[in-house]
């Protein structure tokens, strides 16, 4: 179980200052003393062995992975910033094929991708036909019930599913799969990661926003669990019901000024407004447009991913770049999500330096399997479900604010386990027979 | 919380200071680049103060300096090259052609030939520093980082941070002859003198691998256990073996320790508490003092190697990332 740590987390500067004093003098001092011995290790360097140079070569193999994506008609989101594109997570599989190509160059390992498109039966029928010739790796955009049925109809054979298209705790917990595992976060562990950020800052006191879509309450709970796991509070929930009608016409914003602070009116006092609508269909009418001046977080102002495209730490300058220069446009969470799954293939191919389904697929459930994805520290997946386990990010549109977990979160395993639910709550039956 | 632990070992150092050898240990210079603020901060190592900060290119990173000394070699990462200053009066000079991104380079013990990491294409770019041609590129995995030069010149080995391996370059033919792989996101490989072993540092891995440069095979793999320090924070990246090859030093990063390791045994004998987030590291020539650069707490802190303890921390520039002392 998580819980915060209040104490101090570094040294103060003064202590800092102090301490540099009172090495200074320390020093002064020592200059003054009797000469020591010469130090033994700035003796003569030994001469150089030569190394052999050889020329041997390792055994081909070939990985396949098949991407499958559902079609689907969705609202379309507010920001043309925003707008989906038609490659949106197929980008980032090919980016992580790719690198596993760069890497399996140098071990005779190459990996190809197909892509199916499609409704769900089309899909499972193609992902069968492609299975049988080898494409045992299966990434799935799709929604959560296809999912399901997507993953009962490949059960027994030989076949790995990374869902990268849903943060639904259940397909993770009560409706888990034991050939399916997740790189998209769910959204428990988003909202633990955007509480745990607004707790170090102290804003514990939250306007709750909800949308009406059934998805809106469940990201709703997620919040609503995560405020009592970490001691924040909602002060005042209120239901978002107003149909602000088509993305775009000429005009619009004049109604908008007027509806969101009408709407706002009267809450009782709280730091931030937390806005939920996961389809970001009006969220981003919220900044600015408040009745009282507060942050807005959530699903706009600052938001919990699992990626932003102006990441640059941790080598994310390389990886951006790498990606626009594929795709020709910024990289986005479903995208990182699909190139995890894709690079987590790759890794356990280029460890056990093999195409074996079942090398491969216990390698990446062992406890000794990670996979470095940009994120400063060895990510993994969750034994008990399969989840992808990995620092999110807390950022406006923007630009990074911070990282998830928080510094003072404290975890008994893995801080990363601080975020989503963890192995003691966990409804997952199939990964543990 | 890790960083309970911090203040105290550092009076144990000032309290040992009593065997630090006080011979009027030659001046020589040490450079520090700081990535954030675009300079360079110059060190006298007989003072352990800073005597200059100098402005360079943009987000200066891997520093080396030139055979005979006169010479200061900077990858100006934003600049997309590689910028070369006087060392004495710190004067730019010239710059030299070095593929995007370029992060860390090394000499050739020729003097000539210097070999960049550009981190940006998975390539490692060869220049000879003298007439600033490109002489040849040589693919290798993603993200090239470390580059680690065997001392008889002979052989190269670059670390990719992606691909998690260390690649075995023949400088004859600029190849490729083996690629070794290890923990996760390799930063830094370094031969001992003798070249009977590599060690790389596998910053998410959190492990160093010592290999055998003549088979290519792990030799052991050391982890690391600091008590109160969580495991996520152990990410060792710059590595420095002593020149009798006894003692390898390795910077923890935001373990916020260098590590002492006995080189025959393997074990780690000490963790030495530095600055935040150390990364990078540099012997003076006769093997007395290491520095290392602490990029989370702006300062380079100042090692006695002999009794392997923490004897000054010094205020550089922001986000101090790599560091090179002059050899004489």
């Amino acid at each position: 179980m998580a819980f915060a740590d209040t104490g101090p987390a570094t040294a103060s500067p003064a202590q800092r200052n102090w301490k540099a004093a009172c090495l200074a003098l320390a020093l002064t001092a020592a200059f003054a003393l009797p000469v020591r011995a010469e130090n033994p290790s700035a003796q003569e360097a030994p001469k150089p062995a030569p190394i052999p140079i050889p020329t041997a070569q390792p055994l081909g193999v070939n990985i396949k992975i098949l991407y499958v994506k559902e079609n689907r008609s969705k609202e379309l989101p507010l920001s043309l910033l925003d707008q989906p594109n038609p490659d949106d997570g197929i980008a980032g599989a090919k980016l992580g094929i790719a690198d596993n190509n760069t890497t399996g160059r140098f071990l005779n390992q190459t990996f190809t991708m197909d892509v199916l498109e499609g409704d769900i039966d089309e899909l499972i029928k193609g992902a069968t036909e492609k299975l049988a010739g080898g494409d045992s790796f299966i990434i799935a955009d799709v929604e959560p019930d296809s999912l399901l049925k997507l993953s009962d109809a490949l059960a027994g054979k030989p076949a790995q599913i990374f869902n990268v298209g849903n943060p639904d705790d259940r397909l993770r917990e009560e409706d888990c799969r034991p050939n399916v595992m997740h790189t998209a976060p769910t959204r428990t562990m988003l909202a633990d990661a955007l509480t745990q950020y607004l707790v170090w800052k102290r804003w514990p006191n939250w306007l709750l926003v909800v949308g009406p879509s059934p998805k809106d309450q469940l990201l709703a709970d997620a919040y609503r669990r995560s405020a009592k796991k970490f001691g924040a509070k909602i002060v005042e929930e209120r239901q978002f019901k107003i149909d602000t009608g088509n993305r775009r016409a000429d005009g619009g914003y004049e109604q908008i000024q007027q509806q969101i602070p009408q709407f706002m009116q009267g809450a009782k006092d709280h730091d931030v407004v937390l806005v939920v609508d996961e389809d970001e269909v009006f969220a981003d009418y919220f900044p600015y447009r408040t009745w009282v001046p507060r942050p807005i977080v959530g699903s706009a102002g600052l938001v919990p991913s699992s990626w932003h495209p102006a990441l640059e730490l941790w080598g994310g300058t390389q990886f951006q770049n790498r990606f626009k220069k594929l795709s020709g446009r910024i990289m986005r969470p479903i995208d990182y999500d699909a190139w995890v799954a894709t690079r987590a293939v790759g890794e356990a191919a280029s460890r056990k330096q093999t195409s074996d389904f079942k090398t491969l697929h216990d390698y990446m459930h062992s406890p000794n399997f990670d996979v470095a994805a940009f994120k400063g520290v060895a990510t993994s997946f969750r034994a008990w479900n399969g989840q992808f386990r990995q620092p999110l990010l807390v950022s406006t549109p923007k630009h990074l604010v911070s990282v998830s977990p928080q510094q003072g979160f404290l975890h008994q395993f893995s801080v990363l386990d601080t975020l989503g639910i963890d192995k003691p709550e966990t409804k997952c039956k199939a990964y543990t027979q | 919380m890790s960083r309970f632990a911090q203040p105290l070992p550092v009076f144990v150092a000032a309290a040992a200071m009593t065997s630090f050898g006080a011979t009027a240990a030659n001046a020589y210079t040490a450079y520090i680049t700081n990535e954030k603020d675009n300079s360079l901060s110059v060190i006298d190592t007989d003072k352990l103060e800073v005597t200059k900060t100098v402005k360079i290119g943009q987000r200066p990173r891997g520093i080396v300096m030139s055979k005979d000394g006169k010479w200061v070699i900077v990858c100006t990462s934003d600049d997309n090259d590689v910028k070369v200053y006087d060392a004495k009066t710190l004067e730019f000079v010239k710059s030299l052609p070095s593929g995007p991104d370029p992060e860390l380079l090394t000499l050739h013990p020729d003097g000539k030939r210097l070999y960049i990491a550009n981190e940006d294409d998975n390539l490692v770019t060869v220049v000879d520093i003298e007439t600033s041609k490109v002489l040849t590129e040589i693919p290798v995995g993603v993200e090239p980082e470390g580059m680690g030069m065997s001392p008889d010149g002979k052989v190269l080995v670059n670390t990719s941070e992606t691909t998690n391996m260390a690649h075995f370059i023949d400088t004859e033919n600029h190849k490729t002859f083996d690629n070794v792989l290890v923990d996760s996101r390799p930063r830094v490989a370094m031969f001992n003198s003798a070249q009977t072993q590599l060690w790389v540092s596998s910053e998410v891995g959190g492990t160093v691998a010592v290999i055998n440069p003549a088979d290519r095979k792990l030799i052991t793999k050391i982890n690391f256990e600091i008590p109160g320090v969580e495991k996520e924070a152990i990410q060792p990246v710059g590595i420095r073996i002593t020149k009798d090859g006894k003692f390898a030093f390795i910077a923890l990063g935001p373990a916020n320790r260098v590590a002492v390791v006995d080189t025959a045994t393997f074990k780690v004998l000490k963790y030495i508490l530095v600055g935040q987030r150390v990364w990078q590291m540099y012997f003076t020539p006769d093997d007395k003092l290491l520095l290392t650069t602490n990029g989370a707490s702006n300062d380079v802190t100042v090692i006695d190697v002999a009794n392997q303890k923490a004897i000054k921390s010094i205020k550089v520039g922001r986000y101090p990332w790599g560091v090179v002392v002059s050899p004489d």
